[in-house]
């Protein structure tokens, strides 16, 4: 994006050296950290919980797969067993998934590619940081009173009867979703408000576009997660008797609130990686987005639709057949925008300088993934393939290849793609491409193979299985193994880079505002407010192309 | 219909087990149809951008690239191809699960009662199994409800599969040509035991079905009344939570516990004798064993006193 500066900003003036000192280190002392309403620090503090939740979560998913390395048990009884995949489920969801992309990387780029100076509500954005935490701290309470066994869908009759410590897991889902709606009413006011001058609708990089689609659904969707969760706690504690069919209500009505919210959650948490990989590819190929327009509209439709397949998740749960079907069908009117995203995100490659770097690593198995991911969405979109594959391991696989092959690579890749930006170090540029291509292995072999053990009718949520799954899951578990070696790679490769000392060089050259700002930012994003002139991806690489000398 | 990547129409394939429903053609016709043409468009898509890596990738920093925006006529094309094919996967997928649920007039009714964690199957004389037991070629309708919490009634080798609500009836039919036995799985996350809630669906003769149907009332002629209550032990699923030789499930084994103390949770010990014995199985909750979750449905109307006394008389035989 081509910018100039105009030059009236008055601390700019005030300024005694014609220099401020980076975020970093522009305030000093725990204080500043814990009461900071700079957007840049609460997207550091943000990174460092999800990226902590991440590892628990990740070793809860490792514990899961090693007991169920063979029938039987292997490393913990049933009962564990149901406790942990719990802690997985619900810790991958709500404290890592959902905020991964907006939270932290939103909370950092979002004003600088806007060429703001923070978000619209900065302390709105700190007590959304606070909330998380203490929901947080609800899930950690789950844990030490012994965990929960629902699942994180907690559906009913179960979540009623269950003596685990469901309620204090509710609670803590219940107050999350206040984060995530704190989050998504700041950025939304953000992205309408505060854009630089010539930072037209049309020239926001497809970040942009996707974090405001997210945070249309976060502030729509999340408060029937709040209400349903509130419903279910009461439902526990003084029997008000709409899910609990022993006092006259219907656990299938749960089923119906309860996906109300958690299917536009699932593009809540796919979006983002969205408009991540549409960064990723255009920087890293030198070239502009293939359908600029189709891709960012393909946001907002996503978003849209989205609200109106949740009966998808409901084919065998006797809801009725008229309505499966509208919802099958609704469901592959949402796969239409999704495919037509991926083909363009291949289109653009063409006649691209494409660089083998560890975020374009990172993008590719975006793609290789999250196209198998969308392609087995097909068969559990059609009615008839679905009554067979529903429950079992495809479904584990499907998903798996979207939220993980899907956002998480994605987050990874973002995670990479800005690292000097945020923290002015390059990590080691090697083995960050060893580590992505060991993640892109270690994730194939353990997920899928659930795809075909999942089709030969292999149930979900099973702590032991039957004697013809064995083989699948101990190929599934090694793999799990290799994934884990891949991401702990990752993550100390990064880690070691914040040993070396200075500020290295900027590599990728991008063009959007974020690219135009000190590294690591001042305090103030901008010396001056930029002012915009051309698109997010207008790369010299592709001026050169328009000004009659390209390939 | 028919399908080639099927090898007799019936065996296991790489991807789906084997087939034993008059649904599972059909189904499986139309996964592979998916999956062949989804693999189609997965080879076309990881092609190109395969292509692309090699012939677009970076020789010189900073050389130049291309100005390309769109192009409309393959925007439209990648748009309305798949929406097409899109419409012809809902289309044969509603037309077959119209017909999952939708049984013919002359079905063979069987009621089933999940609870945590076994299955129970009620048959037309009043006798009760905890494995299926149906002739071939015979439409069979279950009558599905829980007692407890959601479990799933699913047979693979059937591709069927209908969650069992509490608090009302779920209804699945099928109708299978071939005589075996394939597994019953409950797929709807259930507590401890889920994955140990399975059982089996043998599909039989006319003939045996109906010797079957005979032997599940009441003891058998020669038969010594602890082998009777052995079967009961078995039919009402008693064995899903109960070991016979002292290992620990659910709940506590039986294995000589006859004449014994029992701990009971908030009240005094008890012996476990003819009348604690009965009053555990018809009204669990009212005594709780010490160390044990509360976790077992009540069988007070659901079995009868000839089969209690069976079941006195077995447990009294465990030593």
């Amino acid at each position: 994006m081509s910018a100039t500066t105009i030059d009236h900003s008055p601390s700019h003036a005030a300024g005694e050296h014609g220099h401020h000192d980076n975020y970093l280190v522009a305030k000093k002392g725990i204080n500043s950290w814990i009461w900071t309403v700079d957007h840049k620090r609460l997207g550091i503090m943000y990174l460092a919980a999800v990226i902590l939740f991440f590892i628990v979560g990740g070793l809860a998913a490792v514990a899961v797969r090693t007991e169920l390395m063979n029938p039987g048990k292997d490393i913990m009884d049933a009962d564990a067993y149901n406790r942990m995949f719990t802690l997985h489920g619900a810790v991958m969801v709500f404290l890592v998934i959902i905020p991964s992309i907006p939270a932290s990387l939103g909370n950092f780029v979002l004003p600088l590619m806007l060429g703001a100076k923070d978000v619209a509500f900065p302390k709105l954005n700190l007590a959304s940081f606070w909330v998380y935490v203490l929901g947080a701290a609800f899930f950690i309470a789950t844990l030490v009173m012994g965990g929960v066994d629902t699942g994180w869908t907690f559906y009913t009759p179960y979540s009623i009867k269950t003596g685990s410590s469901a309620t204090t897991a509710l609670l803590g889902a219940f107050i999350l979703g206040f984060s995530s709606i704190f989050t998504g009413i700041n950025f939304l006011v953000t992205i309408h408000k505060m854009r630089a001058p010539g930072l037209t609708w049309d020239r926001l990089p497809l970040f942009v576009w996707a974090i405001y689609a997210t945070a249309l659904m976060q502030v729509l969707a999340t408060p029937v997660l709040a209400i349903t969760l509130g419903l279910l706690v009461l439902e526990r504690t003084i029997h008000i008797g709409i899910f609990d069919p022993v006092y006259g209500g219907d656990p299938v009505l749960f089923q119906h609130f309860f996906w109300f919210y958690s299917h536009p959650a699932v593009y809540i948490m796919i979006v983002p990686g969205f408009g991540m990989i549409s960064e990723l590819i255009t920087v890293h190929s030198r070239k502009g987005i293939f359908g600029y327009k189709p891709i960012a509209i393909s946001s907002v439709a996503i978003a849209f639709i989205g609200f109106l397949v949740w009966g998808h998740h409901l084919f065998v749960s006797s809801q009725s057949a008229l309505a499966g079907s509208i919802f099958s069908f609704l469901t592959f009117a949402v796969a239409v925008p999704t495919a037509i995203k991926v083909f363009s995100w291949i289109a653009t490659l063409y006649k691209g300088s494409i660089e083998y770097n560890t975020p374009m690593v990172y993008a590719l198995s975006f793609l290789f993934c999250f196209s198998i991911g969308g392609l087995t969405g097909l068969f559990l979109g059609t009615l008839s393939v679905d009554v067979h594959l529903t429950d079992t391991y495809f479904v584990i696989a499907h998903f798996h290849y979207v939220m993980m092959g899907g956002t998480v690579i994605a987050f990874i890749g973002g995670v990479h793609h800005w690292w000097h930006k945020f923290t002015g170090k390059n990590y080691n540029e090697k083995i960050g491409i060893i580590a992505a291509i060991i993640v892109f292995v270690g994730f194939n072999v353990t997920f899928f193979t659930q795809f075909i053990f999942g089709s030969q009718g292999m149930p979900r949520r099973y702590w032991s299985y039957l004697e013809q799954y064995h083989t699948g899951h101990m190929i599934s578990s090694y793999g799990s193994y290799i994934l884990a070696v891949g991401l702990f790679l990752a993550l100390f490769n990064l880690l070691a880079s914040l040993r070396n000392k200075g500020v290295a060089p900027e590599r990728w050259r991008g063009v959007s505002l974020e690219w135009e700002t000190a590294t690591p930012p001042i305090e103030h994003n901008f010396e001056s407010i930029p002012v915009v002139t051309a698109g997010p991806y207008d790369f010299p690489e592709v001026r050169a192309a328009r000004n009659g000398n390209g390939h | 219909m028919k399908t080639p990547l099927l090898a007799d129409g019936s065996a296991a394939t790489f991807w789906l087990p084997e087939a034993a429903s008059t649904f599972a053609a059909d189904h499986d016709y139309l996964y592979y149809l998916i999956f062949w043409i989804s693999t189609f468009f997965f080879i076309v898509m990881m092609g190109a951008m395969a292509y692309f890596m090699v012939k677009y990738r970076r020789r010189k920093q900073g050389e130049t690239t291309s100005d390309i925006h769109g192009n409309t006529k393959l925007e439209i094309a990648w748009s309305v191809l798949p929406s097409l094919i899109l419409v012809v996967f809902f289309v044969l997928g509603f037309r077959g699960f119209i017909d999952t649920l939708t049984p013919p007039a002359n079905t063979l009714n069987i009621n089933v009662t999940a609870q945590q964690w076994a299955w129970s199957f009620t048959y037309p004389n009043g006798g009760n199994d905890s494995i299926l037991v149906v002739p071939v070629g015979k439409p069979v309708k279950l009558t599905m409800s829980s007692v407890d919490v959601l479990h799933s009634f699913f047979v693979p080798a059937f591709r069927a599969k209908r969650d069992v609500v509490p608090g009302r009836y779920t209804v699945l039919w099928f109708q299978s040509d071939k005589l075996g036995e394939y597994d019953v799985l409950c797929t709807e996350y259930c507590g401890t035991s889920h994955s140990r809630m399975m059982s089996k669906v043998k599909v039989v003769s006319q003939e045996e079905y109906d010797a079957h149907l005979k032997g599940l009332t009441g003891c058998q002629d020669g038969q010594s009344l602890a082998e009777c209550g052995g079967v009961a032990f078995k039919r009402n699923g008693c064995n899903s939570c109960h070991s016979v030789d002292g290992s620990k499930l659910v709940g506590p084994s039986l294995k000589g516990v006859y004449g014994t103390e029992q701990p009971i949770v908030g009240g005094p010990a008890v012996i476990a004798d003819e009348q604690y014995i009965r009053e555990s199985v018809m009204n669990p909750m009212a005594k709780i064993v010490a160390g044990y979750p509360a976790a077992m449905p009540a069988y007070a109307g659901r079995i009868n006193e000839e089969q209690m006394g069976a079941l006195v008389e077995y447990i009294r035989s465990i030593k």
